[in-house]
């Protein structure tokens, strides 16, 4: 047996850090992050110096500020005396609710569409080719601005509704405008009232007491209707009849909610034409719905491509297997084509979500107060503090889209196939 | 007894399937009213097609191409008794009249020729990179391509793009002859130092005098004149171009074993494709000339171009990045086993398979970039719709919509549908499965 002899003890030469493995990449590795740590040094030396020049040092002073200016679309009490800090917050919470609803529409319209694509009736899966295909190869700012237009140039005005060239929809209970849409707000005549947090600051909110009532009766709902399936489940294990529970399960859940609703004087608040402009109820600007049209319409067409391949990835054989085992077809889709179809739908579906609230941004161009329309639109332009509100507006921007990944990916763990 | 056992002797022939069966009309059934429910679905989608198609095809087809202006559309349009305020149907003027002008922006029109040869010639130079039939002597001409489409748009001299294409020569003879001299390694950093050195140092006042002994230029452009379709094309070909490398070597980066570069490639990913496009655009318009050399201050239109390539590369490397993971781990096994270094299997074995299952995404990315390039209108510059603002401003054509977005749009969907096709195309070439 020969064994292999060791390799000469010859000591460290300074060419084995380019040509010996073991030290290469530590090379690589060293002489990257010096010539990073350069380019950062010229960038912030070059920020510095221009800087210097204008006059401007790096500071968030401003934001405590009066911001004199006005939001037309406020979710929290803001007035132009309050803050730049404030305004700012406004426009976060703008974004928010707008990404919040193109989301919900989105998926259901995506959904929708994918499916009715997949149909075996000809017609449909053609239109639905078509508005996919359309939506897909035309921008979304071209969208915006068509929507936008649409509902500024071809909804009636407030005061063709006193002369009854246009009526209100929907039982007289939605008034749509070339304003904006009405319709009608929740109200609770004995509420309980808000609370305010945080004082007089920048940042005090108020949260309606009512909402968080309903919020808990709701949950505790949710909670008892899933006990009652637990225990359907477990009868049918021990005994093979699953007892029918769909009532009790639904029961459990609306039946507090109606009384809690009751308790608190629940009624809505009709919009109501009073001189040149519709009164009460609530009002979504037209930026707000064109945005929210635009957008919805837009991600769904790329969400309904995602459910289509989706869908056609769940191989054919499971439903037959589902069959062959006498499951009904409802429940061959509950049990054994979503959980499948949904594995493959859910990272496509995050990143469609990342998508729509990226693009949001785009409100700028109908004038919506979001983030970029008030931090990084007016709050520039009045003070000037280019490179503090961009930065600002990106991490905020960032924060956002690292939270909805991070949130949408701990869904996707816990639904994830569990591979031995 | 009398055999009452019958066999027939021969075999019957085929008859034709019935009506309702076969032909038009048993595809109809088949496809459209096969139960009820799809019946009634088929009804209220014709319902829908038709109320769609009859409210819209009337105002398409509207007799005012040769109008001079909306208001001379109307009383075309009233007239011919159709309702006259924008509801009777489209005034198509505005397209005959400014269809050049959404084309090329403010550029000069009697030097129209040089982008239209540019683009004819980004066909010419497309053709080898995109079709397998086309010749490989066009390759040259992509080579040079990128200088002569920079000279013919913004013009000047010469001298300039030429010297600039020099640096490349400089680099590709300092890696063959260090390379020969002092090993590969050298020759890498030859290849980077030299042409470094030329850009920064030797371009600008070579470029100069040689324009001083020999005036050979054409008429130059200012950037603020270039818009429409044009621009977005500059800006859309250009980030596509450059973001496809950029972006396979991000993708490399962050899937490699060396923890620092992996880190730097993770951290800037995940920062562009955190933020939305129109936050890096403000970067492009205010903020990118802070963070440069006091005093320097280049054009808007470049700085878009370099922030739109930076957005693209980071989608491309996840793209990237995916088809790398598809790939079964045996090919690098076996590309190891080979013996190749890490350079020689990626480019060998690793890069056409991830590239070739990475097609569909690297296309939607690319029609994705070429739809965010109307983005630019919003800090000011002049693509299809910024344009269409401006000449909404103009007192003949205040007030006209849907004839502007309608033909901005349908030019959009033409070169992102066809975009769509060729990858489809592209995929059956490149499919080698069964």
């Amino acid at each position: 047996m020969n064994a292999i002899p060791d390799p000469d003890k010859q000591g460290f030469k300074f060419s084995q850090l380019l040509y010996d493995t073991r030290y290469r990449s530590m090379t690589i590795q060293v002489v990257s992050l010096i010539a990073l740590l350069l380019f950062f040094g010229w960038l912030i030396s070059n920020t510095a110096a221009n800087l210097a020049t204008l006059g401007k040092p790096i500071q968030f002073k401003f934001l405590g500020e009066p911001s004199n200016y006005d939001i037309n679309q406020r979710l929290l009490d803001y007035t132009s005396r309050d803050t730049h800090l404030r305004a700012g917050l406004m426009g976060l919470l703008n974004t928010l609710v707008l990404a919040f609803m193109g989301c919900i529409t989105a998926t259901v319209l995506g959904v929708a569409i994918g499916v009715m694509r997949l149909s075996k009736n000809w017609l449909v899966a053609r239109v639905m080719t078509l508005y996919i295909e359309m939506f897909r190869n035309i921008p979304v700012l071209l969208w915006i601005i068509i929507v936008f237009s649409i509902m500024i140039e071809t909804m009636p005005r407030p005061n063709q509704f006193r002369s009854g060239e246009a009526s209100m929809k929907l039982l007289d209970s939605v008034a749509i405008t070339n304003r904006g849409v009405y319709i009608p707000e929740p109200l609770f005549s004995n509420g309980l009232g808000d609370i305010y947090l945080l004082g007089a600051s920048s940042l005090r909110f108020g949260i309606s007491l009512d909402l968080i009532a309903l919020l808990i009766v709701l949950f505790v709902g949710v909670f008892v209707s899933r006990k009652i399936k637990t225990s359907a489940d477990k009868i049918q294990n021990e005994t093979g009849v699953r007892p029918t529970t769909w009532w009790k399960r639904i029961s459990v859940i609306i039946f507090p909610i109606i009384l809690v609703l009751w308790a608190l004087g629940f009624h809505l608040g009709y919009p109501e034409l009073k001189g040149f402009n519709f009164k009460g109820g609530t009002y979504m600007r037209n930026s707000l719905i064109a945005l929210w049209i635009a957008l919805s319409l837009y991600t769904a067409a790329f969400i309904a491509e995602n459910v289509r391949s989706g869908i056609q990835a769940v191989e054919k054989g499971q439903s037959e297997a589902a069959f062959a085992l006498g499951i009904s077809p409802g429940r061959t889709m509950n049990l054994i084509i979503l959980p499948q179809a949904l594995r493959i739908i859910i990272p496509p579906l995050i990143s469609q979500y990342l998508n729509l609230t990226k693009n949001s941004s785009l409100a700028i161009a109908v004038g919506y107060m979001d983030l970029t329309g008030t931090l990084m639109g007016i709050t520039l332009n009045q003070t000037g503090r280019e490179l503090e509100t961009v930065l600002m507006g990106m991490a905020i921007y960032l924060v956002i889209s690292l939270a909805i990944s991070s949130l949408m990916n701990w869904y996707n763990n816990s639904v994830k196939l569990v591979e031995r | 007894m009398v055999d009452l056992s019958f066999v027939r002797k021969d075999i019957v022939p085929q008859r034709a399937a019935p009506l309702s069966e076969a032909g038009i009309v048993g595809w109809f059934r088949k496809n459209m009213f096969s139960d009820i429910p799809n019946t009634i679905l088929t009804i209220i989608v014709l319902y829908f097609i038709i109320s769609v198609l009859s409210s819209i095809l009337p105002w398409v087809f509207s007799p005012t191409w040769y109008s001079g202006s909306l208001t001379e559309c109307r009383s075309i349009l009233a007239e011919l008794g159709r309702d006259g305020h924008g509801g009777g149907g489209a005034c198509w003027g505005v397209i005959r009249e400014r269809w050049l002008q959404l084309l090329f922006g403010f550029y000069p029109s009697e030097l129209y020729w040089r982008p239209i040869l540019a683009f004819f010639l980004l066909g010419l130079a497309l053709a080898p990179v995109l079709f397998e039939g086309a010749s490989r002597k066009l390759l040259y001409l992509t080579a040079v391509y990128p200088f002569l489409c920079f000279w013919l748009i913004w013009g000047g001299s010469i001298w300039f793009p030429i010297t600039v294409f020099a640096g490349f020569i400089i680099a590709y003879v300092g890696f063959v002859y260090v390379n020969k001299i002092a090993g590969s390694l050298s020759g890498v950093i030859a290849s980077i130092v030299l042409p470094l050195i030329w850009w920064l140092f030797i371009v600008s006042p070579l470029s100069t005098m040689l324009f001083s002994i020999l005036p050979i230029g054409s008429e130059a452009i200012d950037s603020d004149r270039l818009g429409g379709f044009m621009l977005a094309v500059l800006i859309g070909v250009t980030g596509i171009a450059l973001s496809l490398p950029i972006g396979i070597l991000l993708a490399l980066g962050r899937q490699s074993d060396l923890p620092i570069l992996k880190g730097v490639c993770v951290c800037f990913i995940e920062f562009i494709r955190g933020v939305p496009l129109i936050t890096l655009l403000f970067v492009a318009s205010t903020l990118l000339n802070i963070f440069l050399p006091p005093g320097s201050n280049f054009d808007l239109i470049l700085r878009v171009m370099i922030m739109v390539t930076l957005f693209a590369s980071a989608y491309m490397a996840e793209v990237v990045r995916g088809g790398l993971a598809a790939l079964p781990k045996g090919q690098y096994e076996a590309a190891d086993s080979l013996g190749l270094d890490y350079w020689k299997a990626q480019r060998l074995i690793i890069m056409p398979q991830a590239l070739k299952i990475s097609i569909p995404g690297i296309v939607s990315t690319f029609i994705g970039l070429f739809k965010d390039t109307t983005l630019v209108s919003i800090i000011g510059l002049l693509d299809p719709l910024g344009l269409s603002t401006n000449i909404r401003a103009d007192m003949a054509w205040n007030g006209i919509l849907w004839e502007l977005y309608g033909f901005v749009g349908f030019i959009f969907f033409i070169f992102c549908f066809s975009m769509s096709r060729y990858s489809m195309y592209l995929e059956r070439r490149l499919a080698t499965g069964h």
